[in-house]
C-alpha cells in the first residue's frame, strides 16, 4: 500500500516526520507535546524521589542525625510540592491523556494545539521557578503552606513557591480546558457519548475538576502572597484574619485535586481490565457516570481535612457523612472491574499486573479513607503516619501504578517498539512488594501514635523497626521505578518493532499505525461499533482480519 | 471500518477556508470549539473570583459593623459613574460583534475604539479613587488610619476595630485590583481586535475572535456589577 516514507525508509510518523530541537520545542502535535511532558514529569519525579530518599534515610534511626530539623522540614515540603504539583497532577492527563484523548475519539489533534503547547511552557516556567526556589533555600511549611506560619513566621521562599504552583496550575487549567472542548467538539462521526472509552470519561471528569478547582487554589495563593508581602490581613489572626478560611479555600481545591490524580488512573485501569479479560467492561454506564459522580462529590468533602481545626461539630458531622458518600462511586468502579474479570479469559501481561496492583492498593487507600472520615478515629490518627500511609496508598500505590500500567499498555503505540515483557512483569512485582513494605508499616506506626513531619523520634525508639522496614521497602520501590525507565529507554533502540495492535485491543487508537502519523488517522474514522467490543473481536470469524504489516 | 486502511494522505475533502485550522473538519466546528473554550475559561474565572467573593462575604458578615463603617469612605458617585461606563462598554461590544457579523468594517472599528475609550475611562476613574484612598491613609499598611464618619441616627455608634476596617480595604484593593487587571488584559485583547479589524480580517464567516473577546469583556463587566453593590452599597445610610 502506498505510504509516504520517512528518511529511514520507515513509514512516516509523528516521530520521524521532522528532526531537530526546533521541531520539538515549537510543535503543536499533541503526541509530541505528550512526550515533552513525559520527559519533564519524569525529571521532577526523580527530584521528588530524591527528597523522599533523604526523608527515609533520616528516619532510619530514631535520632535526628542525617539532617537537622530545618532541613528535614524543607525536605518533606519540597517532596510534597514537587510530587503533587509537578508530577502527579500533570502525570497521566498531560502525558497519556494528551497522547490518547484525540486518538481515542478519532480526532486529528486537541481542539487548541497552540494552547496545548503553551500549557507545557507554563509547566516548564513553573518548574524552573520551583527549581530555583529549591536551590536558593526552599520552603519549610509542608506542601499545604498553612497560614499564619506561611505568611507571618517562616523565613523561607513561600511567595516564589506559591507563584511556581500558580503558574503550573494555569498549565493544568489549560490542559483541562483543551480536553473538555475536544471531547465535546472533536469526536469522530459515530463516536457517541455512550461509545466513548472509559479513559475519556475519566479524563472528562478530571478536566472539570481541573477547571473548577484550580482557580480557587490560585486565588488562595494570591491572597497568601498579598498577606505575606503587603501585610494585608486576611488569614493572620494578628491582623484580624482567620486561618480557618485559608484551610477551607486550600482544601476546596486540594481535596478535589486528589481526584485529579486518581481518576485518570481509574480510566487506564478500565481500559486494561477490559482488554486483558477480553470482555466488555461490566456496567459501562455505571463506571462512566461514577467518574462524574466522583468529580461532583469530590467538591463536597473538603472539610474532612479540618476535623480537628475547630470547625463546628455539625459541619464535621455533615462532612463526615459526605466523605462516606464519595466512597460509593469508587466502590462502584472497583466492583465493576472485578465483575468484568469474572469468566473473562484473563491474560497476565505487565499492564494487567499493574492494573491488579492498582485495584489492591487503591482499595486499601480508599478504605482507610473511610477510617479517616469517621470523626472518632480521625481525632486519634490525624497528623500521624496513618494519614501519610492512607494518601500514599492512593496517590503512589493507586495513581502511579495506573500510570505505569498505562505506560506499558500504550508504549508500543507511543514508541513503535515493544518493551521486554519479562522485565516488565518483574518490575510490576517489585513495585507492588516494595510499595507494601514501604507504606504498610506506616499504617501501624500512625496507629501507634507516630506523628508525621517529625525528624527525630528518639523518645520512642520502639518505632525504629517499622521505620527500618519502611526505608527498606522504599529502596525496593525505587528499584521498581528505575527498571521501567531503563527498559523503556532500551526498547526505543533495541526493542522489537511493535505491530499496530499488539494487544488486539478495541480502542480507536489501535486502528492507527504504531507510532501514529502526525494527524493520527489517514482516513477520518467512522465509528460503527460499541466500546470494548471484545466478544466481537474474538469471535471465531472476525469480520475483519487484523492487518499485519 | 477496516483496520487502519491508511491510504495515502486524505484528499482535501473540504474547500479551503484560509482561517480554517487543519485539525477541524469545518468552520462551524472551529467556531463551536472556540466559544465553548471561552465559556469554560469563564467558568474558571467565576471560581477564581468566587473564592475571593466568598472570603469577602464571610468577613463582611463576621465583622459587619466594621466593614460597613469602612465602606462609607468609598465614593458612591465615582462607583456609579464607573458602573454606567462599563455597562455602556458592554453595549458597544454587542454592537461591535453585530457589525463584525454583518461585515461592516468601519462600524466595527468605531465600536471597538469606543469600547477601548470606555474601558480606559473606567481605569482612569479607578485610578482617581485609588489616589483618594492613598491620600486618606486608607491603604493597608503601616500608614493605615481610619476614623469612621459619624453616622446620623446612630448616636451610640460602637467603636470600630481598626484591624477589621483595614481588612475591608485589603479586600477592596485585592478585589478591585484583580478586576482592574482583567480590564487591562481586556484592553490588550481589544487593541489586537482593533488591529485585525482595521486590516479587514473579519468576515461574516470568520469573526469568532470578536465574539469570544466580547464574551470575555462581558464577563469582566459582570464581575464589576457584583463588586459595586457588595463593596459600595451595602448598608449605606445617607
Ligand atoms: C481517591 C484518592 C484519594 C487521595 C489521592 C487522597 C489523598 C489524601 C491526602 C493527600 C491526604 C492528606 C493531606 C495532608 O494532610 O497533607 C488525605 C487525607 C484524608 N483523606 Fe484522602 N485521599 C483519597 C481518597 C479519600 C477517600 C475516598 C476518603 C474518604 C472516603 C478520604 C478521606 C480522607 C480524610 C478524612 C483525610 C484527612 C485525614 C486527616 O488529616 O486527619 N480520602 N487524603
Ligand atoms: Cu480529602
Amino acid at each position: 500500500m502506498a505510504m509516504p516514507n520517512g528518511p529511514q525508509g520507515e513509514r512516516e510518523n509523528y516521530l520521524n516526520k521532522e528532526y531537530g530541537v526546533g521541531s520539538w520545542l515549537l510543535t503543536t502535535d499533541h503526541k509530541r507535546i505528550a512526550l515533552l511532558y513525559l520527559m519533564s514529569i519524569t525529571f521532577f519525579f526523580f527530584i521528588g524521589g530524591f527528597f523522599a530518599l533523604l526523608i527515609r534515610l533520616e528516619l532510619l534511626t530514631p535520632a535526628g542525625d542525617l539532617v537537622q530539623a530545618d532541613t528535614y522540614n524543607k525536605l518533606f515540603t519540597m517532596h510534597g510540592m514537587v510530587m503533587v504539583f509537578f508530577f502527579l497532577i500533570p502525570s497521566i492527563p498531560a502525558v497519556l491523556g494528551n497522547f490518547l484523548v484525540p486518538m481515542m475519539i478519532g480526532a486529528k489533534d486537541l481542539a487548541f494545539p497552540r494552547i496545548n503547547l503553551l500549557s507545557w511552557y507554563l509547566y516548564i516556567i513553573g518548574g524552573v521557578m520551583m527549581l530555583h526556589c529549591m536551590l536558593t533555600g526552599g520552603v519549610d511549611t509542608g506542601w499545604t503552606f498553612y497560614t499564619p506560619y506561611s505568611t507571618a513566621f517562616t523565613n523561607t521562599k513561600i511567595v516564589e513557591a506559591g507563584l511556581a504552583i500558580f503558574v503550573a496550575g494555569f498549565s493544568s487549567i489549560l490542559t483541562g480546558l483543551n480536553f473538555v472542548v475536544t471531547i465535546h467538539r472533536m469526536r469522530a462521526p459515530g463516536m457517541t457519548w455512550s461509545r466513548l472509552p472509559l479513559f475519556i470519561w475519566a479524563h472528562y471528569a478530571t478536566s472539570i475538576i481541573q477547571l473548577l478547582g484550580t482557580p480557587v487554589v490560585a486565588i488562595t495563593i494570591v491572597l497568601v502572597a498579598a498577606e505575606r508581602t503587603l501585610h494585608l490581613g486576611i488569614f493572620d489572626p494578628k491582623l484580624g484574619g482567620d486561618p480557618l478560611l485559608f484551610q477551607h479555600l486550600f482544601w476546596f481545591y486540594s481535596h478535589p485535586a486528589v481526584y485529579i490524580m486518581i481518576l485518570p488512573s481509574m480510566g487506564i485501569v478500565s481500559e486494561i481490565i477490559a482488554c486483558f479479560s477480553r470482555k466488555r467492561i461490566f456496567g459501562y454506564n455505571f463506571v462512566a457516570l461514577s467518574s462524574i459522580a466522583i468529580a461532583v462529590f469530590g467538591f463536597l468533602v473538603w472539610a474532612h481535612h479540618l476535623f480537628v481545626a475547630g470547625i463546628s461539630i455539625y459541619a464535621a458531622f455533615v462532612f463526615s457523612l459526605l466523605s462516606y458518600a464519595v466512597a460509593v462511586p469508587s466502590a462502584v468502579k472497583t466492583f465493576n472491574w472485578t465483575a468484568t474479570l469474572y469468566k473473562g479469559s484473563i491474560r497476565y501481561d505487565a499492564p494487567m499486573l499493574y492494573a491488579f496492583g492498582f485495584i489492591g492498593l487503591f482499595m486499601m487507600g480508599g478504605l482507610t479513607g473511610l477510617f479517616l472520615s469517621a470523626l472518632g478515629i480521625d481525632v486519634h490518627v490525624t497528623d500521624t503516619y496513618f494519614v501519610v500511609a492512607h494518601f500514599h496508598y492512593i496517590m503512589v500505590g493507586g495513581a502511579v501504578m495506573g500510570y505505569l500500567g498505562g505506560m506499558h499498555f500504550w508504549w508500543p503505540k507511543i514508541s513503535g517498539r515493544l518493551y521486554p515483557e519479562g522485565w516488565a512483569r518483574l518490575a510490576a512485582l517489585i513495585v507492588f512488594i516494595g510499595f507494601h513494605l514501604t507504606f504498610f508499616p506506616q499504617f501501624v506506626l500512625g496507629y501507634l501514635g507516630m506523628p508525621r513531619r517529625y525528624y527525630d523520634y528518639s523518645h520512642m525508639p520502639e518505632f525504629q523497626v517499622l521505620n527500618v522496614l519502611s526505608t527498606a521497602g522504599a529502596t525496593i520501590l525505587g528499584v521498581g521505578y528505575l527498571l521501567p525507565m531503563i527498559y523503556f529507554l532500551w526498547s526505543m533502540r533495541y526493542g522489537k518493532p511493535a505491530p499496530d495492535n499488539p494487544w488486539n485491543a478495541a480502542g480507536l487508537e489501535w486502528k492507527s499505525a504504531s507510532p501514529p502519523p502526525t494527524f493520527n488517522f489517514d482516513v477520518e474514522p467512522v465509528v460503527t461499533w460499541e466500546a470494548y467490543n471484545y466478544e466481537e473481536l474474538d469471535a471465531p470469524h472476525p469480520q475483519e482480519a487484523p492487518v499485519v504489516r | 471500518m477496516s483496520d487502519s486502511q491508511t491510504t495515502a494522505v486524505q484528499a482535501a475533502a473540504h474547500g479551503h477556508d484560509p482561517a480554517l485550522l487543519h485539525h477541524f473538519a469545518e468552520p462551524q466546528q472551529q467556531r463551536d470549539a472556540a466559544s465553548l473554550g471561552m465559556w469554560w475559561f469563564l467558568a474558571t474565572e467565576v471560581m477564581f473570583f468566587g473564592g475571593l467573593f466568598c472570603a469577602y462575604l464571610i468577613y463582611r458578615l463576621q465583622h459587619f459593623n466594621d466593614f460597613a463603617a469602612a465602606s462609607q469612605s468609598l465614593s458612591i458617585k465615582l462607583g456609579a459613574i464607573n458602573t454606567a461606563v462599563l455597562i455602556g462598554s458592554s453595549l458597544t461590544v454587542v454592537l461591535a460583534v453585530n457589525a463584525a457579523q454583518r461585515a461592516k468594517r468601519n462600524l466595527l472599528v468605531a465600536y471597538l475604539l469606543l469600547t477601548l475609550v470606555l474601558g480606559s475611562t473606567f481605569l482612569g476613574i479607578k485610578a482617581v479613587e485609588y489616589t483618594d484612598k492613598f491620600k486618606e491613609h486608607h491603604v493597608p499598611g503601616p500608614t493605615f488610619h481610619f476614623v469612621p464618619e459619624r453616622m446620623e441616627g446612630h448616636p451610640e455608634q460602637p467603636p470600630i476595630d481598626q484591624r477589621h476596617a483595614e481588612m475591608f480595604f485589603s479586600l477592596y484593593f485585592v478585589m478591585t485590583g484583580l478586576h482592574a487587571l482583567h480590564m487591562i488584559v481586556g484592553i490588550g485583547i481589544f487593541v489586537w481586535l482593533l488591529v485585525m479589524a482595521w486590516k479587514g480580517r473579519f468576515t461574516p464567516s470568520y469573526n469568532t475572535p470578536v465574539e469570544i473577546g466580547g464574551l470575555y469583556w462581558h464577563f469582566v463587566d459582570v464581575v464589576w456589577i457584583y463588586l459595586f453593590p457588595l463593596l459600595y452599597l451595602i448598608s449605606r445610610h445617607r
